[in-house]
């Protein structure tokens, strides 16, 4: 078992008890809440006639079914209606905090907690969804649950859980241009696979991994449940600090120093003993994206497709279906795959920074006339951020759809879909079939400015070999 | 008297050390819980009805034909335990994939390995998940399909599954055997009882102001 390191120091700060099951049973610091995995909760606390026992470490927004075009109640789906309807009644019956559409701060469940700076070091957090994960950016320990864990926080307050190991992961060097976090963390699940983190808790650190502002460090954190790791998380620094001073909910002067010291403190030791550690050149990278249907299938956009035949005995037939889904051939490259989509958005890569590389990509080009492209910025602060800073014009103008905040496109629970067997060029988590709305849809994921290039050229496209746009377009 | 953990009242929750029932095998790694239940079925505010959905997009076509799977095959209906490959239940964190499967009628699932939180959520339906070696599920899948009304016997306490004169070494991860086998898987009520230690945790911690 690993020694000194942040996991171990949360850990038994949140540890409350030892179960008969042997798990622990581990307070929860901050439960964010959302439409779609919680109203079944609700619904067995009240079969239970039991309570909310901590409304004020409780948080909800709405992300998953919100429509990012007209948004004006009651929503044109019904079930959505009826999903966002059920929330309402929830957290008011609770007294639950709502960022709703109508505060200004509605948006993804990962975007608006960090915002709001609810996301702290030192932090248990939990939300019933899998990319939980991301606030582990900021030295917190935040993991996925499900349905009936949900009911456990409302009841309890905590978690049952298992100890896991720790895996360090050390991104060394520098990470070049046009070489993003994205690239990163699909790198890592190449690298240890699908299920390479089943068990582990991965720390992500070295130099790379330091030099990046807190919107990268979220999208590496972000996609650790992609690898089999159900939290992932960097040790907190004065990045994150800097970040968090003057957020809603971080306490200013006094209190915000002795906070401080306790982020601070539960980082891990320099002599910390983990349970493995994995180097990655941060130096070699270069734009990564997939080829397949799991997020581990990627490649570097200028190597070879794999043969399935010269991967491991058990990823062949995964492969070989992938690949037919796809319509890839092994030993082609992704780059002049064509795309019909381009979606720029998701608790992975709808960030301020995300929006602001991209935007520098699409400045004085236009979209492709054969594709449809779209940026969903992750909350509407962000939006208005962008829109403060005039990305939404630079968007626009080369023909981008300029949308409102959600989850759309990375899993189709709203209008936003694949449509038949569509190609898009996506810079979410997943590229499940089906996970974009149609069974026949196919997704490539990527960074934000890879699917800028990806957008204006019209098929994937190494946004490092993009003709320089001429000065007078500026 | 502590409620059940499928959220009825009445009494302690119960145990569960051994699931019998035919077979149903669904083969590949990585299956993924959008496979398991793709998400626009995700729009509900209950867990009623979701058997009807699960593997949906494998199972029928576009007119909602029905397509071949071990699902919509004859064989296999009212088959109570799964036999999967590696990393089964991988990607979001939707209850609602155990829920459809136990909707279905499936009790247990043997595979090779599993996603944690499908795991996690599984054993919070009293659906255990037994790992057991890549060989020994295949054999497990090939018997399924050629012995279709075969019973195959999960035994949680034992660790072992049982099928016509054969017995495969299966792991239970110990703190699902334990809340399985002693029916301590009402984690609700079991962390309920502790309020008080959670409140001093609570006060031990900086960032709390209660």
């Amino acid at each position: 078992m690993s020694e000194g390191t942040l996991y171990e120091k949360v850990w038994d700060r949140h540890a409350v008890t030892e179960l008969p099951t042997g798990q622990s049973q581990l307070f929860v610091g901050l439960h964010l809440v959302h439409e779609v995995t919680s109203p079944q909760a609700f619904g067995m606390l009240e079969e239970r006639g039991l309570d909310v026992a901590y409304p004020e470490r409780t948080h909800a927004t709405v992300d998953h079914i919100v429509p990012t075009a007209d948004q004006s109640r009651p929503y044109s789906d019904d079930a959505a209606e009826e999903m966002m309807a059920e929330l309402e009644a929830n957290v008011g019956e609770a007294d639950i905090d709502f960022d709703d559409p109508t505060t200004g701060r509605q948006g993804i469940v990962h975007v608006v907690g960090p915002e709001r700076g609810l996301t702290q070091p030192g932090m248990t957090i939990v939300c019933g969804d899998s990319h939980t994960a991301t606030h582990g950016a900021f030295g917190a320990l935040a993991f996925g649950i499900g349905t009936s864990q949900i009911r456990d926080v409302l009841a309890t307050g905590c978690v049952a859980m298992e100890k896991q190991q720790v895996r360090r992961i050390e991104v060394t060097g520098e990470l070049g241009d046009g070489v993003t976090p994205k690239d990163v963390i699909l790198t890592v699940i190449r690298k240890l696979g699908t299920d390479g983190g089943v068990g582990y808790v991965y720390e992500y650190g070295g130099e790379a991994v330091e030099a990046m502002d807190m919107a990268g460090r979220m999208s590496i954190c972000n996609m650790s449940i992609e690898g089999g790791a159900r939290a992932g998380y960097v040790n907190p620094d004065e990045t994150t600090f800097e970040y968090l001073r003057g957020r809603d909910d971080v306490p200013e002067g006094e209190t915000f120093e002795e906070l401080r010291e306790y982020w601070a403190s539960v980082a891990s030791e320099p002599d910390a003993e983990y349970d493995d550690v994995v180097t990655i050149d941060g130096d070699d990278l270069e734009p990564t994206v997939t080829w397949g249907t799991t997020p581990g299938q990627s490649v570097g956009v200028s190597e070879p497709i794999p043969a399935p035949g010269d991967l491991p005995a058990d990823k062949r037939d995964t492969a070989r279906s992938a690949q037919a889904h796809m319509d890839v051939e092994p030993g082609d490259t992704m780059a002049g795959y064509p795309v019909d989509v381009a979606f720029l958005g998701s608790c992975t890569n709808a960030r301020l920074p995300d929006l602001r590389e991209a935007a520098a990509v699409v400045r004085g080009r236009e979209v492709h006339d054969d594709v449809r492209a779209m940026v969903v910025p992750g909350s509407q602060r962000v939006k208005a951020a962008a829109e403060a800073e005039g990305l939404d014009d630079v968007f626009t103008e080369a023909g981008f759809d300029w949308r409102n905040a959600g989850c759309s496109m990375c899993l189709g629970m709203n209008e936003d879909q694949l449509v038949g067997d569509e190609r898009c060029a996506s810079s979410s988590n997943r590229n499940f079939v089906g996970r974009q709305g149609s069974k026949e849809g196919r997704t490539v994921l990527m960074s934000p400015p890879m699917v800028a290039a990806a957008a204006v050229e019209g098929e994937v496209t190494d946004v490092r070999e993009l003709e320089p746009v001429p000065e007078v377009r500026a | 008297m502590s409620p059940n953990a499928d959220g009825s009242d009445g009494g302690p929750a119960d145990t569960v050390r051994q699931v019998t029932g035919t077979g149903v095998p669904v083969r590949g790694n990585d299956v993924d819980t959008d496979e398991i239940i793709p998400a626009r079925f995700l729009k509900v505010v209950t867990f009623d009805g979701l058997g009807q959905f699960a593997f949906f997009d494998e199972r029928f076509g576009d007119d909602d034909q029905p397509l071949e799977h071990p699902f919509n095959d004859d064989r296999f209906q009212g088959a109570s335990v799964l036999a999967v490959n590696a990393n089964f239940g991988c990607g979001s964190s939707r209850e609602h994939a155990p829920q459809a499967l136990m909707r279905w009628g499936i009790d247990a699932v043997v595979g090779e390995s599993f996603a944690e939180i499908f795991a996690g959520n599984c054993l919070a339906l009293g659906i255990p998940t037994v790992t057991a070696a890549r060989e020994d599920v295949e054999a497990l899948q090939a018997f399924i399909d050629e012995h279709p009304d075969a019973e195959i016997e999960v035994d949680v306490a034992a660790e072992e599954v049982r099928y016509g004169d054969t017995t495969i070494d299966a792991s239970v991860d110990d703190a699902q055997r334990r809340a399985l086998v002693d029916g301590v898987w009402d984690t609700t009520a079991l962390m309920g009882a502790n309020a008080d230690s959670v409140d001093a945790t609570a006060a031990s911690l900086p960032y709390t102001d209660d």
